[in-house]
């Protein structure tokens, strides 16, 4: 629809009633002839089957008028903030305020989060969300380390989740193993499908890659569903173990943690011990990546993203490069997978679906690949304003989707779209994301 | 013969019907400077990319000798194997740096096989052990030394995409040194410098070649070559038509008539005599 609108063209004249008034106009141009027929004429099945049609000008002219009103507006905002990516009219103590905001954001996020089970105690839901949006940040993050360091573009990153979910499902339910056991061999299982998945689409590169890890993806989830002797097929796994505070059932038995420490029980224990647990697992996971990016597999992840034929100039393997992102990415997917299922107590193929997989993606994407803070706030935004949206019913996805655009056009690379050097000599300063590539796989 | 740290055999290179490399065959000295010189599509590059394993050569030997006395045939090591190694670090003619990195951390990147064997294949230095945060610190200094030496100390935290051209220039020259290799090829390094840049280039070409590196340089334009090279090798559609010392070079009748172009049955004679 705003074809015409979306790019400013760089060409002196772009200011001044005159063009505002022509652009609006070809904008509303555009919308005239596109509504028409979608908006202007209503056809439907009469009561003999036929086709009955009605016209609806007036809506079709308010909604015109929309769009000539608004790329008015647009266009006059656009003006007043100045083109993207550049120095930007922006009062000076606004800037101090923000740079005030990005220093503090991510310590004052970190003691939110560990206060949120004190704040909101009695909020079940608030609870069970938040438990929800660190689960998705800790696969942002995990996921980040494939396609956000390494620049492979990975569409299948929901298997390795399934394939974490479902080692612990199957350990725990066929052998008794505790979740503490488990927790790790699922990490390893699925770090060990990643390498699988690595060798064969090594060769690939950019769409074609995108392609096979979408293939492989859905290969786990077509093995899960009908693989019905191990799995159960359609039907899941339950009856899922819940976890223990190492050892200690948070049960209202007792031999529970409520009993041996003389308090009352109560069901919250148990959520309250699960978000601290998704919590640190995904600490875990930041914790571990920033330490790798300092490391040299790390450097060599960002150099492949950057150049990999300068990579191999310099005595770079990049096989095992690779190789070691989609494992170490896949790892932290199978932990998060194995925590998916003690949550739940039951796992069914249809949580694992590609479109899990895309929301992992679009939150590394949305908050800017390579950046662990905007992993963190796109996992926030997507999954919690969802949530917040969902007082708008079926107007959600359209709310939701316009945020979406709008937070393209505005931050192209993402929330956080630039990027902190792993070393520095004297001046530890941002690299513009202008210059960081996306890498091609 | 006996101190040369590369002779290339008879090298073959064809892509399909073509001939880009045509029985070629020379040697570059140790701790010398050895020019590749040619026209425009003479196989200059396609030399390059057999030498450092981009290519896998279609038929002929690479020897390489380090100064242990130890060979390798880099033919048969072919990709990242001949950086790691046989120590053959290069450059390319279009720079292909790391531009969303820092000066610093082209330099780190430069030095990750002795950083993933220092920090014990990631899993040491992930828990910090002081032995791995010596090694790094090694490795900065290094990076600090060679970021002296190509006179980019003050831009080590730039983003190397935002660095000049002939910054970045040198800086590919300063991470390939960082590897630390025992021969160092560069592909056309003073394209595109102006005249002061160029002059800066010749003097950390001598300074690298006293350090004790051997130096193998394609370049097409002579004026830059013969000023620091000490052998000159001259192609032309793809086989050797002379070679020499810098100033026999220059007055071979052949490489005049193939820098100047000559007409098709001259041409031809020049390569039957060449051969």
């Amino acid at each position: 629809m705003s074809a015409t609108s979306a790019r400013p063209s760089p060409a002196p004249s772009t200011s001044g009633a005159a063009f505002i008034f022509k652009k609006s106009l070809i904008s509303a141009g555009v919308a005239l002839v596109l509504f028409s027929l979608m908006i202007g004429v209503r056809t439907e099945a009469g009561p003999q089957g036929g086709l009955i049609y009605w016209t609806r000008f007036d809506d079709l002219a308010a909604l015109v008028a929309t769009v000539f009103g608004g790329s008015i507006i647009v266009e006059l905002l656009r003006q007043w903030w100045g083109p993207v990516d550049t120095e930007r009219m922006v009062p000076k103590p606004v800037q101090a305020a923000m740079s005030f905001v990005g220093r503090w954001l991510a310590p004052a996020l970190l003691i939110f989060a560990f206060l949120i089970p004190v704040i909101f105690y009695d909020q079940r839901y608030i609870l069970d969300l938040s438990i929800l949006v660190l689960t998705y940040v800790m696969l942002g993050w995990g996921l980040n380390v494939v396609v956000g360091l390494a620049g492979l573009l990975d569409l299948g990153y929901v298997a390795f989740y399934a394939v974490g979910a479902y080692s612990y499902a199957l350990l725990a339910t066929n052998f008794g193993l505790s979740f503490w056991v488990c927790l790790p061999l699922a990490g390893i299982l699925a770090a060990f499908w990643g390498v699988l998945l690595g060798f064969p689409v090594l060769r690939l590169r950019g769409d074609y890659l995108a392609i096979v890890t979408l293939a492989f993806g859905e290969i786990i989830r077509l093995v899960i569903i009908n693989w019905q002797s191990l799995t159960g097929g359609p039907n899941g796994v339950s009856g899922i173990p819940r976890p223990t505070m190492f050892g200690i059932p948070l049960t209202p038995g007792d031999d529970g943690l409520a009993a041996r420490l003389g308090i009352e029980f109560s069901p919250t224990h148990r959520i309250v011990f699960l978000f601290y647990l998704i919590l640190a697992m995904a600490l875990l996971t930041n914790w571990v990546t920033i330490r790798l990016r300092r490391l040299p597999i790390g450097r060599a992840w960002e150099a492949l993203r950057e150049d990999e034929v300068a990579c191999r100039a310099l005595g770079i393997n990049v096989t095992t490069t690779k190789l070691t992102a989609f494992a170490t990415g896949a790892m932290f997917g199978g932990l998060a997978g194995a925590f998916f299922a003690t949550r739940q107590g039951f796992i069914s193929p249809e949580s694992f679906t590609f479109q899990e997989s895309a929301l992992v993606l679009a939150i590394v994407v949305l908050g800017g690949m390579g950046s662990q803070l905007g992993v963190a706030l796109a996992a926030v935004t997507m999954i919690g304003g969802f949530e917040l949206f969902r007082g708008l019913d079926q107007y959600r996805m359209l709310v939701f989707g316009m945020a979406m655009v709008l937070l393209m056009i505005w931050r192209p690379r993402g929330l956080i779209g630039h990027r902190a050097p792993t070393v520095f000599l004297e001046r530890n300063q941002a690299i513009s994301s202008d210059l960081v590539k996306e890498g091609h796989g | 013969m006996s101190d040369d740290i590369l002779a290339v055999d008879r090298l073959m290179m064809r892509f399909g019907g073509i001939v880009a490399v045509n029985s070629l065959s020379f040697t570059a000295e140790r701790r010398k400077i050895t020019a590749l010189i040619g026209p425009n599509g003479a196989g200059k590059t396609t030399v390059f990319n057999c030498i450092t394993g981009f290519y896998r050569p279609s038929g002929g030997a690479i020897r390489l000798t380090h100064d242990d006395g130890r060979n390798i045939q880099l033919e048969r090591l072919g990709d990242f194997r001949i950086s790691k190694y046989a120590k053959v670090a290069r450059t390319f003619q279009n720079i292909r740096l790391f531009p969303g990195m820092t000066a610093l951390e082209n330099l780190m990147v430069a030095q990750h096989n002795a950083l993933m064997r220092a920090s014990g294949l990631t899993f040491l230095g992930l828990i910090g052990v002081p032995s791995w945060r010596e090694a790094e610190q090694r490795a900065i200094d290094l990076a600090r030394t060679w970021l002296d030496r190509v006179g980019l100390l003050p831009r080590a935290d730039d983003a190397a995409g935002n660095l000049p051209y002939g910054d970045q220039r040198r800086l590919e020259i300063a991470r390939a040194m960082c590897t630390e290799p025992a021969l160092l090829c560069l592909d056309e390094p003073a394209a595109g410098l102006n005249a002061r840049e160029s002059g800066g280039l010749n003097e950390l070409l001598l300074s690298i070649r006293e350090d004790g590196t051997s130096i193998l340089l394609i370049e097409h334009d002579m004026s830059v070559v013969m000023e620091i090279s000490d052998h000159v090798v001259v192609m032309d559609y793809g086989v050797k038509i002379a070679e020499g010392t810098p100033q026999a070079v220059r007055d071979d009748p052949k490489v005049i008539a193939a820098y100047l172009g000559a007409d098709e049955e001259e041409a031809i004679a020049v390569m039957e005599s060449g051969t």
